[in-house]
């Protein structure tokens, strides 16, 4: 029968399929960090269990993480990130701590060690997991009693979900990007749209995306409620996986990309649903809200509720104008910001960096401005490229790896009332700190935002 | 986990749709490292509104929350699970659920409740017009009741089963331990280790 890549990779891990009982499912890699992991090991101690398979398990400290250079202050971080080493030590999960050379956002790192391969299952307790199906598997993200369950049996217990295809045609224009394309997607099906599904990201503009573009548009599957999402891997994913760590070589590798290349979805294969989107249309897209699926090109203006004809839609845009301190109508362009953020598991990969310098390169920046590398090797090889020089001699801060102000958890926060224009994933109240307000860029828009200090595409830049 | 058969108790409505985890329980509250402590952190920015729902007292002890759609949607933080069933809540009604919150909320012993939209809406209108009013959340028939009314919802039969009997998941794959052995055995040789 004819079988969608979803299909196959789930069916190629069911362990036991039973009679109304959700299918076992064996899990190829599970990624750890500080946050969601210590009450799942506590859960282990105090039922005498061991952790069934270490070495298909790795860790990374990231989210608490101070990123300048030093130790964490604050006791409770600290103690987090401590537990996290006391805890892989015990049970022999490699980690990579603070300052190795390894560590970074979980996200980043899997991909970067060529650990995230085709067709394998991926899970972290963390909803950004999707981020890992840019290479043809199932990648999502699970809660605490889940990661305690994946480390004690290396399965997990799940019900297939359904499948989407969302055929993206034609090209993208040129100064349009993978982030542009994701935030227009949520705009469109909602954050409520792909709830319950696995989505395919299909056509053309996917094709020509690099793999950094590939996993930014899955990143955000989360955030249109997709379980995951997933693109059949090509020759664009076996370059980039060739001669990483932990990706096979010799006879393996040869042995591997025979498999990886069945790895599509049958012609004749029947999606559950189907969205098409036009890529070449697209401009770039900015949030205006406080959910990710706010979001407009940012050519437009500020929506008026009242033109919501939902109800639900309406009372959600009210509020957000309310917490964002916006005013129907305000062209989006005129938007000012206090802070820039380029970063996080979305866009804080080597390519997203290349672009950010791309426009810094002999400007000067007017706000605060953080670029913050998703990972060490990231921040390696942007300084042997010499981006570095360039954020600093543009007047912006270039920081250690980790997931800074993606999220208010680490010093790097926004104040309340404070604006920031970010490449991360959320906006939600109070996200990047209490009080903060988020709209969603990409690298480039961010970079161009950086330079006038309102929101910018870099075409506007003279 | 608790089993959970049958509830009756007082509800809150929370009128407000895309109620993110990041707003059940903020992210400087995931600093912890033990299970306890976190209903101080359930909707910590809004609780500082005096005029939060939360804070109102003819809703106090109410153990069912009425929220508007997509309801924990975003972070995967397990903590949300942890802070509602600490504050005192046992279920959660909605028409639509984030998937990872739903799924923890299970494993948890939370009830996630998914009833038609009109009908949360009626049942938020219902306790707005009198907050002490009774609600049954019954499981085992699969039914919410109020007043007069009693409106049925879906949950497959193995989690309803497992909830009831209030069932450790780890201790039930186990039992299969040897299936998970075997399938290992067939897995593919190039497939990556971490060390
Ligand atoms: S960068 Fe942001 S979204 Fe990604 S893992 Fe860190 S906190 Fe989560």
């Amino acid at each position: 029968m004819a079988r969608t890549l979803a299909e196959k990779v789930w069916e190629q891990h069911v362990v036991r399929r039973a009679d109304g009982e959700p299918d076992l499912l064996y899990i190829d890699l599970h990624l750890i960090h500080e946050v969601t992991s210590p009450q799942a090991f506590d859960g282990l101690r105090l039922a005498g269990r061991p952790v069934r398979r270490p070495e298909l398990t790795i860790a990374t400290e990231d989210h608490n993480v101070p990123t300048v250079l030093g130790p964490i202050s604050d006791p409770v971080s600290k103690t987090q990130v401590e537990t996290l080493r006391k805890n892989a030590a015990e049970f022999g999960i490699r980690l990579y701590p603070m300052g190795d050379a390894g560590q970074g956002v979980v996200h980043i790192i899997g991909p970067q060690f060529g650990l995230t391969q085709p067709g394998m299952t991926i899970v972290c307790g963390d909803s950004h997991t999707s981020t890992h199906g840019a290479f043809g598997g199932i990648a999502f993200g699970i809660g605490t009693s889940e990661v305690e369950h994946v480390l004690a049996t290396q399965t997990l217990p799940a019900y297939r979900p359904k499948t989407m295809a969302i055929e993206v045609t034609g090209e993208l224009p040129v100064g349009v990007t993978a982030k542009d394309l994701i935030l227009a997607i949520i705009a469109k099906i909602g954050t409520g749209g792909g709830q319950g599904y696995i989505v395919e990201y299909r056509g053309e503009a996917i094709r020509k995306l690099s793999m950094e573009g590939r996993m930014t548009v899955c990143n955000m599957s989360i955030e249109a409620g997709a379980r995951a999402g997933l693109i059949a891997p090509d020759e664009t994913t076996f370059e980039y996986l060739k001669g990483r760590r932990h990706a096979p070589t010799g006879e393996a590798w040869d042995q591997a990309v025979a498999y990886w290349k069945s790895l599509r979805t049958d012609d004749d294969a029947v999606f559950d649903q189907v969205v098409e989107i036009d890529a070449s249309t697209l401009t770039p897209y900015v949030t205006w809200g406080t959910n990710p699926g706010q979001g407009l090109p940012l050519n437009a203006s500020v929506p008026n509720p009242e033109d919501f004809a939902d109800p639900t839609a309406r009372s959600s845009a009210e509020r957000a104008l309310e917490y964002m301190g916006l005013t129907a109508g305000t062209p989006l362009r005129e938007i000012e910001v206090d802070t820039v953020f380029v970063g996080s598991c979305t866009n804080g990969r080597i390519e997203d960096l290349r672009a950010a310098a791309e426009i810094l390169r002999g400007r000067q920046v007017t706000t605060r401005t953080l670029i913050v590398p998703g990972s060490m090797m990231v921040k390696a090889q942007a300084e042997q490229e010499g981006l570095h020089e360039v954020f600093k001699a543009a007047g912006a801060e270039w920081r250690e790896a980790g997931c800074s102000m993606c999220l208010g958890m680490n010093p790097d926060t926004l104040q309340p009332g404070e604006r920031s224009a970010s490449t991360s994933n959320r906006n939600f109240e109070g996200r990047q700190g209490k009080g903060g307000r988020t709209h969603l860029v990409s690298p480039q828009v961010a970079a161009a935002t950086a330079v006038t200090g309102h929101l910018t595409a870099p075409a506007d830049l003279v | 986990m608790d089993a959970f058969t049958t509830h009756t108790g007082t509800a809150v409505p929370l009128r407000r749709s895309n109620v993110d985890t990041d707003q059940i329980i903020p992210a400087v509250w995931l600093k912890q490292v033990s299970r306890t402590g976190f209903e101080k952190g359930l909707f910590a920015a809004w609780r500082e509104d005096p005029t939060f729902v939360l804070n109102d007292p003819s809703y106090t002890g109410a153990s069912i929350l009425v929220s508007g759609p997509d309801f924990g949607t975003g972070s995967s933080r397990e903590h949300a699970v942890w802070a509602l069933q600490q504050y005192g809540f046992r279920v959660v009604i909605a028409a639509r659920f984030g998937d990872i919150f739903r799924n923890n909320s299970t494993k948890m012993g939370l009830l996630p409740v998914i009833l038609p939209g009109e009908k949360v809406e009626a049942l938020q209108a219902a306790v707005e017009a009198e907050p002490g009013l009774e609600v049954t959340v019954d499981l085992a028939d699969r039914q919410v009741r109020w007043a007069d009314e009693a409106v049925g919802f879906e949950i497959d039969d193995y989690t309803r089963w497992r909830l009831m009997e209030g069932l450790d998941d780890i201790g039930l794959t186990l039992r299969h331990a040897e299936d998970v052995a075997a399938y290992e055995n067939g897995r593919q040789p190039w497939l990556p280790t971490t060390v």
